[in-house]
């Protein structure tokens, strides 16, 4: 699609946009509609919008297919290791209580990992899926 | 102005319904289907469930649309049209959507304090989860501390469902190793 300047400069300027919305959800979260879930498939869309524009082959020079495997992985890692992590400290299972000297600012760290978690894996599973639809019967 | 906000919404979503059981052409289809979720998130902002709104549009109308759209690339884009009008999958969705309709009589109305949504453990959320947590959004707050355990249990399932598609698709045909496209 190298022919096509108004999509390619469009997209330039949306994929900035919408990974600072996606971050902007994540962070935002606690206190605003969003977290982790939506602000994984936001992120998701703006490499969507990437391959849509410069190809699959393009995309994935900036996400190598393992970095979508490895992190819905990761992102479950995350949020089970965080339940074990109450458990060594004393607590119950994903009781963030413990994390911290008042069991305000633990539930904040709690609840700050575990969204971390759902936004790596829901990133990962989402473009994993969507490199698996794209990259299926076209040679390499 | 509520009202009439639902009712254009609604009769919108009856019409998008209508709509996509005419169209034979699945590209046509994959929209109408984004179509609808996106009323479906404009009535749950208008049910003040913005959470749920903003997930129905970014996961039903926008990714599901193109990993939708992405399948049609590789199986086609024209239904097979039926060879004769089918009677008994019409038989059962009116009586289906009969008994649904004569459930509706018996559903508390809408907001009432004394539904029993609101009655078990809501109130607790409401008055003592910004107290107890230090979140002003309850839905966070449920979400990943009181529920952590359901939101572990969904993670799960969409990495479950992530790998299921994973290993049917990923086996490429027959390229071996080099296939790393996941």
């Amino acid at each position: 699609m190298d022919d096509r300047p108004i999509l390619r400069v469009g997209a330039k300027i949306m994929m900035p946009t919408i990974l600072l919305f996606g971050l902007y959800v994540q962070f935002h979260g606690e206190y605003g509609p969003g977290g982790g879930f939506q602000a994984g498939v936001i992120v998701t869309s703006a490499f969507i919008l990437h391959t849509l524009i410069y190809g699959l082959d393009s995309t994935r020079r900036v996400i190598p297919p393992f970095v979508p495997r490895a992190a819905a992985v990761l992102g479950v890692l995350i949020f089970a290791g965080t339940g074990l992590a109450a458990l060594l400290a004393g607590g119950r299972f994903l009781d963030y209580d413990v994390f911290a000297g008042s069991p305000q600012k633990g539930q904040h760290w709690g609840i700050f990992t575990v969204e971390l978690g759902v936004f790596v894996a829901v990133f990962g599973v989402m473009l994993g899926v969507f490199y698996a639809f794209v990259g299926r019967g076209r040679p390499q | 102005m509520g009202t009439v906000i639902d009712v254009t919404l609604l009769a919108l979503l009856g019409l998008t319904g209508i709509a996509l059981l005419r169209v034979y052409n699945l590209v046509t289809a994959a929209m109408l289907v984004a179509i609808y979720s996106l009323l479906c998130a404009s009535l749950f902002t208008t049910l003040d469930a913005v959470d749920v709104a903003f997930t129905e549009a970014a996961v039903g109308a926008g990714v599901s649309t193109v990993l939708l759209l992405a399948a049609l690339a590789l199986v086609g884009r024209e239904e097979k049209r039926p060879r004769k009008r089918q009677t008994l999958p019409l038989i059962m969705v009116v009586v289906t959507g009969a008994a649904l309709v004569y459930g509706i009589a018996d559903i508390p109305p809408f907001g009432a304090p004394d539904n029993p949504a609101q009655q078990h453990v809501a109130p607790v959320y409401l008055q003592e989860s910004e107290a107890a947590t230090g979140v002003p959004n309850v839905v966070t707050s449920v979400l990943t501390s009181y529920r952590g355990y359901d939101t572990l249990g969904e993670v799960t399932v969409i990495f479950t469902a992530a790998v299921g598609v994973l290993l049917l698709l990923a086996t490429g045909r027959g390229r071996g190793r080099d296939s790393d496209d996941g």
